[in-house]
């Protein structure tokens, strides 16, 4: 902290305001100004100590302080001195200010490419001497509305009324809205990326060369490959097209390793290149998303952890340790389709593997503690290891033993086992299932028991308690005969878990306990009205009037994130796409190592956006390209308000324990 | 004909067969009659139940759907110990696939309750030129024509003549199904209701224990059996 002390004076107030959201002024200000600047100006002046809250009026709830109450990561994320970054591309024309080093190995390509200069030396940022850092006028946002352009920037007073007026109208610019035409659009194809690449000719589909141009088109590609080169798994074409890349890939790496220094990525062109060694195994990701390194890294350990899911560690070990040469295709039958689902939502980009933390289903505090005491109940012995209901991906219960804590890793492969890969279905029985959960023990085989509520089922369990005789008549067998099918994103699973691989029947009446008791009183459409009303939205019911787009709020304590509903502006691929790229370059440049970044303001020709780092909850958030810092960080803190009030029904706070 | 006071009995009922023959797609239609192209492969087992109601009593079937791919295998035992009765199913378009189907049945018969009814399966017959007249008939019969198919266009690998025969050897029951159109698939699952004896079907909730039944292997009914109750109500 004390050497940090000098860089605090120019940057924050003195005292209590280190862990708040503060303004950033510079001189050319980029596009985003508002004409409300103007009318506060004066109020600004004759009020020099803008930090100070009590001169504002009743002040909001604040914000967690750093320090106050350490997370369990306390210890890389010291308090320090608010550094800030302000990106401004791509046209290059503004200063760009970024810490020199930190970034260097995980530079997203975009970022790299678009932003037009960079003032090496994070002190550039915090000197007031600087010429490119003008002035860093410093305040703390948390203010009552109506005071929010806080700042005041001198040259902002000589816009023309025209120019204001301008600024007025465009102010309502959606992020991703603007087009540039002189730029291709590298996630052009995105409505391609995830089509099969075509058959051979001889199965009536493209010659060698086209297929290979198809496959080349992919944004993005992974790779699974044995150390000596044996091709596992590839996310894009088969073995025919991708062979001779494997033997590229394997011959480069091997090459490293020999060196005794292993490769650990490479860029060519546009194209990052990521390699992650696992024992015998090697894992390629090949991204033109401009994710950076670390995040890549994450998403092939990812993969790691799907394979050993499916084989375990030991067992993965004796295969290749008897038979270096084995072909880990056959032992791996079956896992395809869960690394590629796996592979696509890091693809699509999945918020949840971006923060590594789960998302639960809003449910009223009142109405979750019966539904987790209506489970803790229902639990009728037969080992439980961890007992879930998850909507959709999203959690609305837990009960686990007390010595016993859910991994995030662990249940990403779970969630996507059931709601992605399409592998297991509603409608389809239960489901029992061998499964190791790497991140829990990766040495041995759990048995989890899943079994989802029909869609239109609203009485008793269908299974096995199915009391009703009647069966209708035979029904003419017609191929397309329709069936009901809850999609993933609304079917309600219980999942149970035991060590036991004999416990099936115990758990079934487990489950059977707990539909009854959730369908006999409220709590089934308690549950139902929740997956109904999807997330909240940002604008009608989060924060009405917010300029913001999009956030995501990751609660660093509980492990879990909220977002609001993406509807209807990211709805589809490609905006969702360029949604999750933007977080992922701002995840990246916040958590780039040795970069002890707070507050980051990114602005670009289609976007501003806004990551807030505090030991208690990362901000990550979005809006158009026109929306000033002031409007921007003003809608931060009424999420982070409204995320302190909501927190109860947003997260799981410790769950049942038994 | 749906509820009478017939006696209602559990049967534990599971299925084997190499990986992608069609297992889960049998069972599908058996029980939701639906139909899915490309599904996904199981990933351990599914446990789904249904009805098939007999002229004189109601059989309830537990079904273990398993996976098929080898790294599964260890698990089966857990899933055929104390069934009454399995389905092992092959591909008609892949020899293979009956190799595997019987290493099953051999183990089955080996380690398996010693009462448990068997019918050997041959899936997928809609991709051969029998199944042509499947499509367009919708009631062909499947065991009539015998072990060509060598027209153009026929994916049919495994005859239907090799298969019968050695389901005869082994006294079980045989069929050869199109999980895609539906033909012959209750007529599976009637054909072993209807084999399995009266006397296994004491108790209403017999998947979970053992049944005293040996000896009842003369009680099973013959082979080439998909004559046998196929037009019974099998309410599926």
């Amino acid at each position: 902290m004390a050497e940090d002390g000098g860089k605090r004076a120019h940057l924050s107030p003195p005292g209590p305001s280190a862990g708040e959201l503060t303004h950033i002024a510079h001189e050319n200000y980029s596009s985003s100004q508002e004409n409300k600047i103007q009318s506060h100006s004066s109020k600004l002046v004759t009020r020099p100590n803008v930090g100070d809250e009590s001169n504002d009026g009743p002040p909001p709830p604040l914000p967690p302080r750093p320090g106050v109450a350490p997370s369990p990561q306390a210890a890389t994320t010291k308090v320090q001195s608010i550094d800030v970054q302000t990106l401004q591309f791509p046209d290059g024309s503004r200063g760009t200010f970024q810490t020199p080093g930190a970034r260097a190995m995980s530079t997203p390509v975009q970022l790299a490419a678009n932003s037009g200069s960079s003032t090496p030396g994070r002190s550039s940022t915090v000197d007031a001497d600087d010429a490119m850092s003008v002035m860093s006028i410093v305040a703390p946002t948390l203010r009552p509305p109506g005071d929010l352009a806080s700042l005041m920037v001198s040259d902002m007073s000589r816009k023309s009324p025209a120019w204001q007026l301008l600024r007025s109208q465009s102010a309502s610019v959606k992020p991703f809205e603007t087009v540039r035409l002189d730029v291709r659009d590298s996630l052009a194809d995105f409505a391609q990326e995830f089509e099969p690449v075509p058959g051979t000719s001889e199965q009536g589909g493209l010659g060698d060369e086209q297929r290979l141009a198809v496959w080349k088109s992919k944004l993005k590609h992974y790779m699974i490959l044995s150390s000596s080169g044996k091709p596992i798994y590839s996310r894009h074409g088969d073995l025919s097209v991708v062979n001779s890349f494997m033997g590229v890939i394997q011959t480069i790496i091997s090459f490293y390793e020999g060196a005794d220094n292993p490769l650990q990525g490479f860029t060519a062109g546009g194209t990052r290149f990521v390699i992650v060694t696992e024992g015998p195994l090697y894992f390629v990701a090949i991204s033109r998303l401009g994710e950076s390194d670390a995040q890549l890294r994450s998403q092939l350990e990812a993969l790691y952890m799907q394979i050993l899911s499916t084989l375990t560690l030991p067992n993965l070990t004796s295969i290749f340790a008897h038979r270096p040469n084995t072909d880990l295709q056959k032992p791996l039958a079956g896992t395809e389709p869960l690394l590629s689902s796996l592979a696509d939502s890091f693809t699509r980009g999945s918020p949840s593997v971006l923060l590594s933390a789960l998302e639960c289903l809003k449910l009223r505090k009142s109405h979750r503690a019966s539904i987790t005491s209506a489970f803790l109940k229902s639990h009728a012995g037969g080992n439980l290891l961890y007992g879930m209901i998850v909507a959709g991906g999203r959690l609305v219960s837990v009960i686990r033993p007390r010595q016993h804590s859910l991994h995030p890793s662990d249940l990403q492969l779970v969630f996507n086992m059931l709601f992605e890969s399409g592998g297991i279905r509603s409608g389809e029985g239960e489901n029992w299932i061998p499964i190791c959960l790497p991140a829990f023990n990766n040495r041995g085989y759990l048995y989890m028991y899943v079994s989802f509520f029909d869609a239109a089922e609203n009485t008793a369990p269908s299974s096995t308690s199915n009391s009703s005789d009647a069966v209708p008549e035979a029904i003419p067998f017609s191929p397309t005969h329709p069936t009901p099918q809850a999609t993933s994103s609304d079917s309600i699973a219980i999942i149970l878990i035991s060590p036991s691989p004999t416990s099936f029947y115990d758990l079934q009446s487990t489950r059977n306990n707990l539909v009854s008791s959730l369908t006999k009183g409220p709590l089934l459409s308690h549950i139902r009205t929740s997956i109904q009303s999807g997330r909240p939205s940002l604008t009608t019911q989060i924060s009405p009037g917010t300029p913001l787009s999009h956030f995501l709020y990751k609660s660093r304590a509980n492990v879990q994130f909220c977002m609001p509903s993406s509807s209807p502006q990211f709805d589809s691929p490609l905006p969702r796409r360029k949604l999750m790229s933007l977080y992922h370059s701002l995840h990246g440049a916040v958590h780039a190592r040795h970069c002890h970044l707070k507050v980051l303001h990114s602005v670009a020709d289609d976007s501003t956006s806004l990551a807030w780092i505090t030991p208690t909850f990362e901000l990550y958030c979005v809006a158009g390209p026109n929306v000033s810092r002031a409007a921007m960080t003003q809608g931060a803190n009424r999420i982070v308000q409204w995320a302190k009030r909501e927190e109860e029904r947003l997260f799981i706070i410790g769950g049942g324990v038994f | 004909m749906a509820d009478g006071p017939k006696p209602s009995s559990s049967v534990k009922l599971v299925l084997l067969g190499e990986a992608a023959v069609g297992k889960s797609s049998l069972v599908l239609r058996f029980v939701n009659n639906d139909f899915q192209e490309n599904k996904e492969p199981t990933i351990g087992a599914a446990f789904l139940t249904q009805k098939c109601n007999l002229p004189t009593r109601t059989i309830k079937f537990e079904i273990w759907d398993t996976a098929g791919q080898e790294r599964f295998a260890s698990l089966a035992p857990m899933y055929y110990r104390n069934a009454q009765a399995a389905l092992v199913v092959y591909d008609l378009t892949k020899p293979t696939s009956l190799v595997k189907a019987k290493h099953w049945v051999a183990e089955l018969q080996r380690q398996a309750s010693p009462g448990i009814v068997i019918a050997l399966v041959g899936n997928k017959l809609d991709l051969t030129s029998d199944g042509e007249g499947v499509r367009s008939g919708g009631d062909g019969s499947g065991d009539a024509d015998v072990a060509e198919g060598e027209e153009s266009g026929d994916a049919r690998k495994v005859t239907t003549l090799e298969a019968q025969s050695y389901a005869q050897e082994e006294s079980l029951l045989f069929f050869e199904t199109s999980a895609k159109t539906g033909y012959n698939v209750t007529e599976v699952f009637t054909a072993i209701a209807n084999a399995i004896p009266e006397t296994s079907l004491k108790t209403t909730r017999g998947s979970n224990q053992a049944q005293g039944r040996t000896g009842d292997e003369q009680q099973r009914v013959n082979l080439n059996a998909n004559s046998a109750g196929a037009k019974d109500g099998c309410a599926c």
